[in-house]
């Protein structure tokens, strides 16, 4: 009973998972506005999701076994491959971050945050009616 | 949780940005001092902005990697009666872009909002995730 309850929510719980995951790499694109040679990442939403699904989470990163070493960053907890955004109007000192571009996906990510956190609300909602009224 | 992250990345851009907003006031208020402790014109400073690392998973800060000298040439300025005009009557005076200056304070002023906002929709989205389950 108690695994069929976890996997109704398991969806939700992977789907914010990853929304919050973007949510910080375009935090991380506004902060750098101004910082040279800086380029715009994200992560596609719908191919980072599919992976998180999958039960087999993929990581390519490199091995850190020393303090001293740079891990790589080419796959995340989430099983999102981070993409470089095609630059639409680059700056003379490198920087890729277009504003209207990444506070347009800020807050849209947002919303369909609060929107996955609404339909969660909902769901659990459905199961404690169930509950209550067995 | 990624969402907390957006705090520390906002948190680094307004601690940058502030101290950009530091610079640009030190260079505006010295706009016109032609001496200074060590007998030299005061020389514009700028910052310089570059990306750090907050978490292995790609979220990326700001930070001050260095206060650098302006390194365009002082303005020489005709004044015979200035009490530190040289034989000819010319004046060394600071290399402040005073105009170059007023933008760079709007573009930190504005880059400093934006985190601000960014802040705003990172608590509100933690606020929603409160929710969930009532």
């Amino acid at each position: 009973m108690i695994s069929k309850l976890d996997e109704a929510l398991q969806f939700h719980q992977t789907a914010l998972t990853v929304r919050g995951y973007r949510q910080q790499l375009l935090a991380s694109n506004i902060a750098n506005a101004d910082t040279p040679n800086f380029k715009a990442r994200d992560i596609d939403f719908s191919s980072a999701l599919q992976g998180a699904l999958s039960s087999r989470p993929t990581n390519t990163g490199l091995a850190v076994t020393s303090p001293r070493h740079i891990g790589s960053s080419g796959e995340n907890t989430a099983g999102a491959q981070v993409l470089y955004r095609a630059p639409v109007q680059p700056s003379i000192d490198g920087n890729t971050v277009n504003m209207d571009v990444e506070r347009t996906q800020f807050m849209e990510n947002a919303i369909h945050y609060e929107a996955n956190v609404a339909l969660l609300n909902g769901q659990i909602r459905f199961m404690m009616l169930a509950i209550q009224q067995g | 949780m990624s969402l907390f992250n957006v705090f520390d990345i906002a948190g680094s851009a307004m601690a940058a940005q502030s101290q950009r907003l530091n610079v640009v006031a030190s260079n505006l208020s010295n706009a016109d001092s032609a001496t200074s402790s060590n007998g030299q014109p005061y020389r514009a400073r700028q910052v310089v902005f570059s990306t750090t690392q907050i978490n292995p998973q790609g979220a990326s800060g700001v930070r001050v990697a260095g206060v650098i000298d302006d390194p365009t040439p002082m303005k020489i300025v005709y004044e015979p009666q200035h009490p530190l005009a040289n034989a000819q009557g010319y004046v060394t005076m600071p290399n402040v872009n005073v105009v170059g200056e007023m933008v760079n304070m709007i573009s930190a002023s504005r880059s400093y909002q934006n985190n601000v906002d960014m802040m705003n929709t990172a608590k509100s989205m933690l606020l929603k995730v409160l929710t969930i389950g009532q």
